[in-house]
């Protein structure tokens, strides 16, 4: 009895001591590991464009992403896990633009996408996501139906971008005001000539006709994209004679044509709606910003007028020695969403995140009401600052903006989204 | 195709002033742009497909002069000097090493500096666009001309190359350095054989066609906004203006750059929507009609 007493508190005894050993062993070798995966970095894969012409699209998207993820690292990151960005160039060109997504992913061992390609990129940067299901957040594509069309969607590809139809409700009813107040009747429009041009100006025209019936389009003009003389298309317009001149040019081609067609006297006794004029790019690069001109805003620091906009605009001009712009706040917003979720969902399983991140509300400075929605609808972002207004030649450059309102904007929104067939 | 309203242009006064004038404006940048590649071209016998990113610079160079001088005449005059300065030293470095190479080569070295020269412009003045604005003394109501609207810049542009053109041609049919240049462009190993410096020659003529491209930046400064890459676009425009004018012909390439600014101009009102197709129609047809180009000569 005794032996077997003592056989036993023996093989006991063999098990303690293996049993440390294997503890002391994983805690020389294993635990390291663990501690190593603890800390080991979430990668956020962001394609962009960084060189060309369009390259302050991305620089402003990298601005404003790297100051999201800095924040989140300096309070911890993730238990301890920090995120890092991993940022490629796609020069502008869609093909490069979903390879470099698909190269992210299967190669740098990116999580998950942040994707600040323009609408050229960012179709292709979809399916890539839809391809190997990995999340994706597009930040700067405002193409209404990247995340409107059904055939579109993907249960893990969310925007978090303004949408062209958005803007167009709000433009044709402040539009549609002004119009009726000054006696604006004859239109005409110079758009760039693509996909964004086209749709834009559609749905602007619709939306003006819808609450001015009095309005007529007279003609349009379609200047390419990145045209450098607009003497032909600004003639045109002369030709016409329009009281009123719509536009959804933007950046560098908005700038030229407005220098132009000052110097044609074009903007001389007539009103100019340009949705993409209210953004500090073109503010700044404009140095006489002609008078009656009216624009959507695209990012400005008195919209919405709170202190939080104006602080983050201050952090980021302070960072970066340059001012915000629209694609700047996109990815501020897309990057908060992503971490909130990761916070949330404690991890980066694509199903939990895109679980969690449909109808989730963050607090924003970008927010009408300090707050923006992730719509779980079409996953994409609802109850941002829309406003529009006159412009003035310094800040605050739209002194009197007229705020959209998110009730208008829904309801026209669904009848616009029944129309087009994507919901019933 | 809307034939009613360019009827309707070409028989009203007013319409045809303003349309003539807008295809002078557009022919004049492109003549600067297209002559200097056609010279490089006519005297070296390469193409330049950096001659954009020439431009390119011409204008970021003549911004900066204009913010530390606010004078639009200095401005320019930095501009055209700079990029002359700049392309004697691509010349003399880069370009000398390839001149008898592969065309691929030749290319190669151009787009690595198309390259290089994109990224320079954004390390020193940033990758956002920039404008220069109009200067206080063009910033005039447009003139109108029997109902037409010609801005006053735009006649000060024109005037600028219309100078030009007359200076080159003077230059190089009147005097003793533009029939060295034809003789080099002729013939360079007589050239060399009879004691001229060929090699100077080569080098002077790609600064001087650099310096043109340079000038017609600067000239665009005030209207056209700057960014990295916008040399590549009026490069497309100066080749199709080049093969109608003809390689190598400078009085072809104005006829060229007039003849595009016209398809430009009367184009958006006839047929608004196929402006470009045109341009490569008529470049089409003059390399089946006359391969050379409307000016220029059979073989070189």
């Amino acid at each position: 009895m005794q032996k077997r007493s003592q056989a036993i508190a023996s093989k006991q005894r063999r098990q303690i001591i293996t049993g440390s050993a294997t503890a002391v062993g994983l805690a020389t070798i294993g635990m390291p590991s663990i501690s190593f995966a603890q800390n080991k970095p979430i990668k956020i894969g962001m394609p962009t464009i960084l060189s060309g012409r369009v390259a302050m699209l991305g620089e402003a998207s990298r601005n404003a992403a790297t100051m999201g993820v800095e924040a989140f690292n300096a309070a911890g990151g993730l238990n301890g896990r920090p995120v890092e960005l991993i940022i490629r160039d796609s020069k502008g060109r869609p093909d490069e633009a979903s390879r470099i997504a698909r190269e992210l992913v299967n190669s740098d061992g990116c999580e998950m996408i942040l994707d600040a390609e323009a609408s050229s990129g960012a179709f292709g940067v979809h399916e890539v996501a839809r391809d190997l299901g990995v999340l994706v957040m597009h930040t700067c594509s405002e193409t209404s139906s990247l995340s409107a069309d059904p055939k579109m969607r993907i249960p893990n590809g969310f925007r978090a971008a303004r949408q062209g139809i958005h803007d167009a409700i709000v433009g044709g009813d402040y539009s549609g005001k002004v119009a009726k107040e000054k006696g604006l009747k004859r239109w005409m429009s110079i758009s760039p000539d693509y996909s964004y041009g086209k749709d834009t100006t559609e749905e602007f025209f619709e939306y003006l006709k819808y609450f001015n019936k009095d309005v007529e389009v007279i003609n349009s003009v379609w200047p390419k994209l990145f045209q450098a003389d607009y003497s032909e298309p600004i003639t045109r317009l002369l030709q016409g004679k329009p009281q009123a001149i719509y536009s959804c040019l933007w950046g560098g081609d908005l700038t030229s044509f407005i220098d132009q067609a000052s110097i044609y006297g074009l903007m001389k006794d007539r009103q100019f709606f340009g949705v993409n004029m209210a953004d500090y790019s073109v503010l700044t690069a404009i140095k006489a910003v002609p008078p009656n001109v009216h624009s959507g805003n695209r990012y400005l620091k008195s919209i919405p007028k709170t202190p939080q906009n104006a602080a983050w605009c201050d952090a980021y001009m302070a960072k970066f020695k340059t001012m915000p712009l629209n694609w700047s706040w996109q990815n501020a917003v897309g990057i908060e969403f992503m971490l909130t979720a990761i916070k949330k969902t404690n991890g980066t399983d694509t199903k939990k995140m895109s679980e969690a991140l449909r109808g989730m509300t963050i607090k924003s400075p970008f927010g009408t009401n300090g707050e923006i929605t992730m719509r779980a609808l079409d996953n994409t972002i609802i109850d941002y600052a829309i406003a529009w207004g006159d412009i003035k030649p310094q800040e605050p450059y739209m002194p009197n903006p007229y705020i959209g309102n998110w009730k208008t904007i829904l309801e026209l929104e669904k009848q616009w989204m029944i129309k087009k067939g994507f919901i019933s | 195709m809307d034939t009613e309203a360019l009827l309707e242009c070409v028989t009203s006064l007013s319409c045809l002033v303003t349309q003539t004038s807008t295809g002078l404006i557009v022919g004049s940048l492109l003549f600067l742009v297209a002559t200097g590649l056609t010279l490089i071209f006519g005297v070296l016998g390469i193409v330049n497909f950096a001659h954009g990113s020439l431009y390119m610079l011409g204008a970021y160079i003549a911004l900066s002069a204009f913010r530390l001088t606010d004078s639009f005449i200095i401005a320019t005059a930095v501009g055209a000097v700079g990029v002359g300065l700049f392309s004697l030293f691509f010349e003399r470095f880069f370009m000398r090493r390839v001149y008898g190479a592969d065309v691929l080569m030749q290319l190669l070295v151009c787009y690595a500096f198309i390259l290089i020269l994109d990224d320079a412009v954004k390390i020193i003045w940033g990758s956002e666009f920039q404008s220069m604005g109009m200067p206080a003394y063009f910033q005039e109501p447009p003139v109108f001309l029997a109902g037409g609207v010609i801005p006053v810049f735009y006649i000060y542009l024109i005037g600028i190359s219309a100078t030009m053109a007359i200076g080159l041609w003077l230059l190089l049919n009147k005097t003793k350095i533009g029939k060295i240049v034809r003789a080099a462009a002729v013939n360079p190993s007589m050239t060399s054989a009879l004691g001229l410096n060929t090699s100077l020659i080569f080098a002077g003529v790609f600064a001087f066609g650099g310096a043109l491209a340079g000038l017609a930046g600067a000239l665009a400064a005030p209207v056209r906004s700057m960014s990295p890459g916008m040399g590549f676009s009026i490069l497309i425009e100066s080749f199709i203006v080049t093969v109608i004018g003809g390689m190598g012909s400078v009085s072809g390439a104005l006829v060229g750059a007039l003849l595009i600014g016209l398809i430009r101009s009367f184009g958006s009102i006839g047929f608004p929507f196929f402006i470009e197709g045109v341009m490569f129609v008529a470049m089409a047809a003059i390399l089946v009609l006359k391969p050379s180009g409307i000016m220029g000569k059979e073989g070189r």
